[in-house]
């Protein structure tokens, strides 16, 4: 076993294992704790892809963002405190059976699929190529980013405004 | 490619917890980990084809991610201060 | 005077005296101060004082002598016609022409007339009638004189002689049959007179269905001699054997028994007792009853083609003579002696029409209703008398009281009892002869009768007129109307026998030569009925009783009038009448009311049912809408349950679904 397969691994039980307990725990915070672990998790799978770019972005965006919004509104609206109610939903077993037979049919799906031959990446650093591609190739799609994000803005200052 | 093997058991792992479970924020944590889901996928085949056209759209998927979050939570507030409660199946206002 | 075209005046007559009667009698002469009529002789007099409100308007004493004279007028009328001829005159076409299929297939029309017709017999029923009706009507004057309600009786009386009349002038059997059935009307109505009295009206209406069973007979026989004949005129009748001669003739004997009050019809006349005593002596006596006997000599042609029906006829009458005699024997009602003594009498004459001897028959009709009529008055004069009493045992030496009834009935009596040289025994002899041609022992039940006649008419007179008096009562004689009837019809009952001979030539018949064997006979049997009487009842009076000891059971079974009324009684009244009335209730309360209660049953059900198709069919209209709308609605409602989970649910269903849509594709 050589050391990418290591890692591999270990970055893939990190991902999968945290995300298991994120959707299993019974305290809100507990899961927001391991949905973290479960980001770094994919966080460290972008390095073994070289994408070191998204690797930091991960980390900063993600975890340093969107799970602390997490954690601020679940502190907020005190989330811990329905911590004795009932977790599962009363069909629970139905959503598990229908996502389990969309997974099978995806895996089979898949087992199917030929893929083209592996073509090697450009030899430059990531983040210019990322730069490259994301400023050249798709700079429109990026101008709309922005705008979504400032909507996104605008609207969550709207929704989260008590209304005096 | 194992890891679209990986991709698809986090996106089971997610759709699963958006079905089950009953907590809107839990709720809203499965679809961040659906969407790092789709994220290694695309990744993972951008190394395979060579172009680092995977990795912008996995830049954008991380923004659109955030802005619903924000939104999102921004939502749960708003709810959580109509109805006092956070438990999604008590919320049933779409009936008519 | 055309006595001949004028022939319908005779019984026109009468007919006008009821007319009167009835219209107008109510009004005119219903006097509220007369006892009431209902009740009759039975009772003492109390005069009632009944408050009627109409006041007397005509004059009472009228009635009487007006209908009287009508009746006198016909008999001088018909003097007048018998003695100018023989005469046929129709008066006008009554039944046109109704086609009637005859018994093998032709169809024969009935076509019948009012048409009178004079011939040697109906000459001598329309004398007899008028003569002795006339008598009849001025005894009832001074008879009737207490009672209310004379309108009533003499226009009855004048009604009965109208359809007697024509009973015996009718020219063809359908119009005989119209005088038939009045008679039996006017026959209910005057025994019914004191209708009351319920022994009275019950009498009445006896007589009146005894006398319809004969009358069905008579339609029937009717219809036979139609189908035979294809005619109903005397004078078109030829006589001439058939194969249906039989039954008509058969029928007519039934009709006979019936109006004749033979056997087995004959127990209505004693009941019919219960009217006043002149119309027992009219009709009961001397012309209804021989009505039958006419009947029978009218269509003699038939009845010598058919010799088996006659000696029916002779044997009922020989059983009937008989029978009769004998329970007159132990009668006490002087009223009823002389009724059963008639039954026994016209057994007698029906006997000689069953053996051919149609002119002694019709002799011993004419004799027998002088002394019968006379004795039937005779006994209403001792009745009037004695104020209403009727038992022979309350009788006695009455003789000296009234001396003129006395006289009168003494001759009426032995006339009955064929005295020699007095009118019953000749008549009786002719009868007797013909019998002694025909049978021995016809004959040996005629002279038997005869020596019975003799004995209890013995004993009725022994034991009314003689011996000392067993009632309390005043006595006194009747008045000259009434004695000068009974005057009148003595001389008929002394002379009416030398008519014997000169009769049989009118009439178109020999009679037998005279025996005098039978004639001494019928002599000696008379004269020691009357002995055995006389000893019985006046030398010892004790000996009927200690006779009456020995023969215990004879005399039980004449008292009972040998069980005929009981028998009637029971099949009829009892069986019949009370057994059909509780039939008829029972249907009444079982199917009638059930069906009135089986409606009701019914709506209540009908109600029932419309309450169940109420909550099951209507209501469950409206729940199977709202239970159909639940349940097609039950897939898609939850499609939208509001909760965004069964959305997220449903794509992720849907994507599973495309991927293995998908699989399954390119499998």
């Amino acid at each position: 076993m050589n050391l990418e397969a290591l890692f591999f691994y270990a970055f893939t039980t990190l991902a999968l294992g945290g995300a298991t307990l994120a959707i299993t725990r019974r305290s809100a915070v507990h899961a927001a704790i391991s949905l973290m672990v479960s980001l770094l998790g994919v966080a460290g799978l972008y390095l073994l892809l070289h994408a070191e770019f998204l690797f930091v972005a991960q980390i900063i965006l993600y975890i340093g963002g969107i799970l602390l919004l997490f954690l601020f509104v679940i502190m907020l609206v005190n989330l811990d405190a329905g911590r004795g109610l009932r977790q599962f939903h009363q069909r629970w077993p139905l959503g598990a059976a229908v996502t389990a037979i969309a997974g099978v049919a995806f895996a089979i799906l898949w087992s199917r699929v030929q893929l083209p031959p592996t073509q090697q990446m450009p030899d430059a650093g990531n983040v210019e190529l990322v730069a490259d591609t994301l400023l050249q190739d798709y700079l429109v799609p990026f101008e709309v980013v922005s705008l979504l994000l400032l909507v996104a803005v605008v609207g969550s200052v709207l929704l989260a405004r008590k209304r005096a | 490619m194992h890891y679209v093997a990986v991709s698809l058991a986090m996106l089971l792992i997610g759709t699963a917890g958006l079905l089950t479970r009953r907590n809107i924020v839990i709720i809203l944590m499965s679809i961040e980990l659906i969407l790092n889901a789709v994220n290694i996928n695309l990744v993972a085949f951008s190394k395979h084809h060579g172009n680092a056209a995977g990795q912008v759209f996995a830049i954008f998927v991380i923004a659109v991610a955030v802005a619903e979050a924000a939104v999102g939570l921004g939502i749960l507030l708003a709810l959580f201060r109509n109805r006092e409660t956070v438990q999604v199946d008590e919320v049933d206002l779409l009936k008519w | 005077m055309n006595f001949l075209d004028t022939l319908w005046l005779i019984p026109m007559f009468p007919l006008l005296g009821a007319a009167l009667m009835m219209l107008l009698g109510r009004h005119q002469f219903l006097d509220p101060q007369m006892k009431n009529s209902s009740v009759g002789h039975h009772h003492h007099h109390d005069r009632g004082h009944d408050q009627d409100l109409r006041p007397r308007q005509g004059p009472r004493w009228l009635i009487g002598p007006l209908c009287s004279g009508f009746v006198l007028l016909s008999f001088l009328w018909s003097l007048g016609a018998v003695f100018a001829g023989r005469s046929e005159q129709v008066l006008f076409t009554w039944v046109a022409g109704l086609p009637f299929p005859a018994f093998d297939g032709r169809m024969v029309t009935l076509t019948a007339d009012w048409g009178y017709l004079l011939d040697p017999l109906s000459a001598v029923m329309i004398l007899m009638v008028t003569g002795i009706g006339f008598l009849i009507h001025v005894y009832s004057i001074a008879y009737m004189a207490h009672d209310g309600g004379l309108y009533r009786y003499f226009g009855c009386l004048n009604l009965f002689v109208f359809f007697m009349l024509v009973l015996v002038m009718a020219n063809n059997y359908l119009l005989l049959f119209v005088g038939w059935e009045g008679v039996g009307l006017a026959s209910y109505l005057l025994i019914g007179f004191y209708f009351k009295r319920k022994p009275a009206s019950d009498a009445a209406i006896k007589a009146f269905l005894m006398n319809r069973l004969g009358d069905a007979g008579y339609l029937m026989a009717l219809f036979f001699l139609l189908s035979i004949f294809g005619t109903v005129r005397f004078t078109e009748m030829q006589a001439a054997p058939h194969p249906l001669l039989p039954w008509a003739t058969l029928l007519l004997l039934a009709a006979a028994i019936g109006k004749s009050a033979q056997i087995p019809l004959f127990t209505w006349l004693p009941d019919a007792m219960e009217g006043p005593t002149p119309v027992s002596a009219l009709m009961h006596a001397a012309t209804m009853v021989t009505a039958g006997v006419y009947l029978i000599v009218r269509a003699e042609p038939f009845f010598r083609l058919t010799p088996e029906v006659g000696s029916l006829t002779a044997a009922i009458g020989a059983a009937s003579a008989v029978i009769a005699a004998s329970i007159a024997l132990v009668q006490h009602d002087i009223k009823k002696v002389l009724a059963y003594s008639t039954v026994s009498q016209l057994g007698l004459m029906f006997m000689a029409l069953g053996v051919g001897a149609y002119w002694a028959a019709l002799f011993h009709v004419v004799t027998h209703s002088f002394f019968k009529a006379q004795l039937f008055l005779g006994a209403g004069s001792v009745i009037h008398a004695l104020d209403g009493e009727q038992d022979l045992r309350l009788m006695g030496g009455l003789r000296h009281q009234m001396p003129q009834t006395f006289r009168t009935m003494f001759i009426g009596t032995l006339a009955l009892a064929g005295w020699p040289g007095l009118a019953g025994y000749f008549s009786k002899d002719s009868i007797l002869t013909s019998a002694w041609v025909a049978s021995p022992v016809l004959f040996g039940a005629g002279l038997f009768t005869a020596l019975l006649t003799a004995f209890y008419m013995g004993r009725l007179l022994f034991l009314t007129f003689f011996g000392p008096y067993r009632g309390d009562q005043n006595i006194h004689e009747s008045p000259k109307r009434m004695t000068v009837p009974l005057w009148v019809l003595s001389i008929g009952s002394i002379g009416a026998g030398w008519f014997g001979t000169p009769f049989a030539g009118w009439l178109g018949a020999t009679p037998e030569p005279h025996s005098w064997a039978i004639m001494v006979a019928s002599a000696v049997v008379a004269v020691a009925g009357l002995g055995i009487a006389y000893h019985f009842y006046l030398r010892r009076p004790g000996t009927a009783d200690r006779w009456e000891e020995g023969v215990a059971p004879v005399a039980r079974l004449l008292r009972a009038r040998w069980y005929f009324d009981d028998l009637y009684e029971l099949i009829f009244v009892r069986g019949l009448a009370r057994q059909g009335g509780d039939w008829l209730s029972a249907w009444d309360r079982r199917v009638v009311d059930g069906g009135v209660n089986g409606a009701g049953w019914l709506a209540r059900k009908a109600g029932d049912i419309s309450k169940w198709s109420d909550t099951w069919i209507v209501d469950g209209a409206v729940n199977l809408t709202a239970i159909s709308v639940k349940l097609s609605s039950f897939p898609v409602r939850y499609l939208q349950t509001g909760l965004a989970q069964g959305y997220a649910f449903l794509i992720v269903l849907s994507l599973a679904a495309m991927a293995g849509w998908y699989l399954l594709r390119s499998a």
